[in-house]
């Protein structure tokens, strides 16, 4: 790859060359990869930085090797959104060495460290805040260590109390400051944020969140899984869109198999994952307005996803955590009839969202209660590590449909709605121009069901069918070996990513060849967005701390995992 | 026979044994007097129709929980639709999605703060038993911190379950069952009001 060689030729020319002479170039599966010492990560990421080479951040994160010398990897993810090219830079860490935090070069490294800090212990230099994010606060140990024991809980009697990132910048000047907890149980804040304000009248002059009350230590369930079975727990990261997480998890081990999936899978996988985009956009934007007071949209618009339930319902039984694909294609075949009501529903939906607009769009209230609150800068967000509609809205077209197309997306007709201000009445915008695109998209697609089947029929990956398995030995055998032995992807890892509803959702795998994987991380579009939110909430009213948090669109699920 | 209910019943037979009859023997008969049955019945049948549910939804479980108050399946039609987002003011406490170990001091805490007489549902597999996350930071079920009337299992359960677990603690309520779990729960030592 002749971008990874000029890399190489310009790194040496800022690095010292003792150090340089460490330096590993390699490519793995279209991606770049770079492995250096750790004294040289933050030389090399200002550089990356500074030129402009890669100017997202998605993800840091640790892997932990207990055989190694140097036991752990910290590895970042790059990406630039100009030439759409990934750098993975990997520094490999002994027990109790340190490494220097990126925070300065990008804001968003923030909680990716500390994440990194509460699940292997590794430390960051100079990070401002380096404390537990997702354990609770008496929690002893690593759990993402491999010598942490999936299932030793460790119990917790107290909250903390109401406390605030320390800044060197905070002067107390006497005023008396009232503070203000809302949640983890609190109605605006959907399921278990927590949020701590400290009040000037109605002006909010600090604030700050806690997270990890819905740490569900996916991560480790993964790592204690088989490869298929890791797909009802992707269900339940997002689980306003589930379908996402289950495409985009399939997508990540199908690539490092090296497999494609067959048209109709394809096809499928883009009509669920769009009616997904969709119904998370209705739930982002009914939630976002019964928190501002406006009840009515979020029970009209409740119709059409219970509607969207209904459809999926119909092709699998469940409604909510579908899990209907499998790695190499799909579980099963669309009933007769179904594209059918699909088409259907997406006529009524279309209306639902022509209501929604007529609703609130033009709505006083709600244009007073949104416009100019939570507005973000296109290089603010992008420091913050945004994607997606929030990001779109800031003015930044970065779709990775467009930018990077997998499956058809390359060949459907649809567009990116951006905004210009990136406040929470642009983030509306673009979302209900989101729907309007997927509905676009999933009727394009319906009309044009590839024939074939709906899954590879490799015999190492996908099981056979129930009516080989009970009617021939051959079948039998088959099922036998594949459920003894397990889907084993080759010995390698990859960083894969698909346009979640929220942003950009990514997989980082590592398999050592077995039948599960030995890491996956995964890096939710939302955690990188809600880091901002002490910024964005500072200095504005209390009462904008709700809209923000429901423009935000934070699932729980997959904030926490 | 849940604390409130007893008082009742114990306030009607001393006014219709207030007429200077003490012999231990009416005072017994009393008890079984019909009119004191039919407050009783009363009572449950208004508390059964208006229970003010608390949704304490803290993961996909509570989505669903959103469609069962929602439109098309409409838990207004059992009397429990007015959602009561301050335990103070909640009788039924719906406990749907995952409690992890961080959160159950706060489950407590909130189960604590609802008057009598309360109940709980336990939606989903996860509330009822850590579902399939057994995992080092998921509380093994909710009735290891509060006591739970009726578990609904599912992951998530269908709307129609949870319906049909309201309708199980209706009954419940209608016919007075003992609720031992409830009578001899004891809040862990970290909650102890002082
Ligand atoms: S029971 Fe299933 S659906 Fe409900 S919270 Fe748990 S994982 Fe989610």
């Amino acid at each position: 790859m002749h971008s990874l060689d000029n890399l190489k030729k310009e790194l040496s020319s800022v690095v010292k060359a003792t150090t340089f002479s460490q330096y590993k170039f390699s490519e793995s599966l279209g991606h770049g990869v770079l492995e250096l010492p750790k004294e040289d990560i933050v030389p090399v990421i200002r550089f990356l930085r500074e030129t402009g080479k890669f100017d997202f951040l998605m993800d840091v994160c640790g892997v932990d090797y207990p055989e190694r010398q140097k036991r752990f990897d910290v590895v970042y993810h790059l990406f630039s959104s100009k030439t759409y090219q990934r750098l993975r830079i990997k520094v490999a860490l002994a027990e109790g060495e340190e490494i220097d935090s990126i925070t300065p070069f990008w804001k968003g490294a923030n909680w990716f460290e500390r994440e990194t800090f509460d699940m292997f212990g590794i430390r960051f230099r100079g990070h401002p805040n380096l404390i537990k994010l997702l354990t609770h606060h008496q929690f002893v140990g690593h759990p993402l260590r491999k010598d942490y024991d999936a299932d030793a809980q460790q119990h917790c009697d107290s909250a903390l109390p109401i406390h605030f990132e320390p800044d060197p910048n905070y002067v107390e000047d006497g005023r008396s400051l009232v503070p203000l907890n809302i949640g983890p149980s609190h109605p605006a804040t959907h399921g278990t944020l927590r949020v701590m304000v400290e009040l000037d009248g109605e002006k909010i002059h600090r604030a700050n969140v806690e997270l990890g009350y819905l740490h569900r230590c996916f991560e480790k369930m993964a790592e204690t899984h088989p490869y298929n079975q890791v797909i009802p727990y992707t269900d339940r990261l997002n689980y306003c869109s589930a379908p996402l997480n289950n495409v985009a998890y399939c997508k990540t081990v199908e690539r490092l198999l090296g497999v494609e999936v067959p048209p109709k899978a394809q096809a499928m996988r883009i009509i669920l994952s769009e009616l997904a985009r969709v119904i998370d956009h209705i739930v982002c934007i009914g939630a976002n307005a019964v928190d501002l007071g406006a009840l009515t949209t979020f029970f009209h618009l409740f119709t059409y996803r219970e509607k969207v339930y209904t459809l999926f319902e119909k092709l699998c039984g469940a409604r909510l955590t579908v899990a209907l694909t499998r790695i190499g294609g799909m579980a099963q075949d669309a009933p007769p009839g179904w594209f059918n009501d699909v088409m259907q529903t997406v006529k009524e939906i279309r209306k639902g969202v022509d209501e929604l607009d007529t609703l609130l769009s033009g709505n006083k209230i709600w244009i007073q209660r949104t416009q100019g609150v939570g507005a973000i800068s296109a290089d603010e967000a992008i420091a913050w590590g945004y994607t997606g509609p929030c990001l779109r809205a800031a003015g930044v077209s970065l779709d990775l449909r467009k930018a990077d197309p997998y499956y058809m997306y390359g060949q459907l007709d649809f567009e990116v709605p951006i905004g210009s201000t990136g406040d929470v009445y642009d983030r509306y915008l673009v979302r209900v121009a989101e729907m309007r695109e997927s509905l676009k998209i999933v009727e394009q697609v319906c009309k044009n069901i590839p024939e074939g089947d709906y899954t590879i029929r490799d015999r190492g990956i996908v099981l056979p069918e129930k009516k080989d398995v009970y009617g021939n030995i051959e079948g039998l055998m088959n099922h036998f070996m594949l459920i003894i032995k397990g889907l084993r992807p080759p010995v390698g890892e990859i960083y894969d990513a698909t346009e979640g509803a929220n942003g950009e959702l990514g997989f980082y795998l590592v398999s050592d060849g077995s039948g599960r994987p030995y890491r996956l991380h995964v890096r939710p579009p939302c955690f990188a967005i809600y880091q901002s939110f002490s910024q964005q909430v500072t200095g504005g009213l209390v009462a904008d701390v709700i809209s923000v948090l429901g423009s935000m669109n934070l699932i729980a699920g997959e904030l926490d995992r | 026979m849940n604390a409130s209910t007893g008082s009742t019943a114990a306030s009607a037979s001393t006014s219709v044994g207030g007429t200077s009859v003490k012999d231990a023997q009416l005072e017994e008969l009393s008890r079984s007097f019909a009119f004191t049955t039919r407050l009783d019945d009363i009572i449950a049948w208004g508390r059964k129709n208006s229970l003010w549910p608390m949704p304490y939804g803290t993961a996909c479980c509570g989505i669903e929980l959103m469609s069962v108050m929602g439109p098309k399946y409409d838990l207004a039609r059992f009397g429990a639709e007015v959602v009561r987002f301050s335990p103070r003011q909640a009788d039924l406490l719906i406990v749907a999605g995952t409690i992890t170990e961080k959160m159950a001091p706060i489950l407590v805490h909130i189960y604590q703060q609802m008057l009598d007489p309360k109940y709980v549902i336990s939606m989903g597999a996860c509330a009822s038993s850590g579902g399939f996350y057994r995992a080092y930071h998921v509380l093994q079920g909710i009735d290891k911190v509060i006591p739970v009337d009726v578990f609904v299992p599912g992951c998530p359960p269908t709307p129609e379950a949870v319906l049909d677990g309201v309708l199980a603690l209706q009954r419940l309520i209608a016919t007075h069952q003992p609720r031992p779990w409830k009578d001899n729960w004891k809040a862990p030592d970290y909650a102890q009001l002082g």
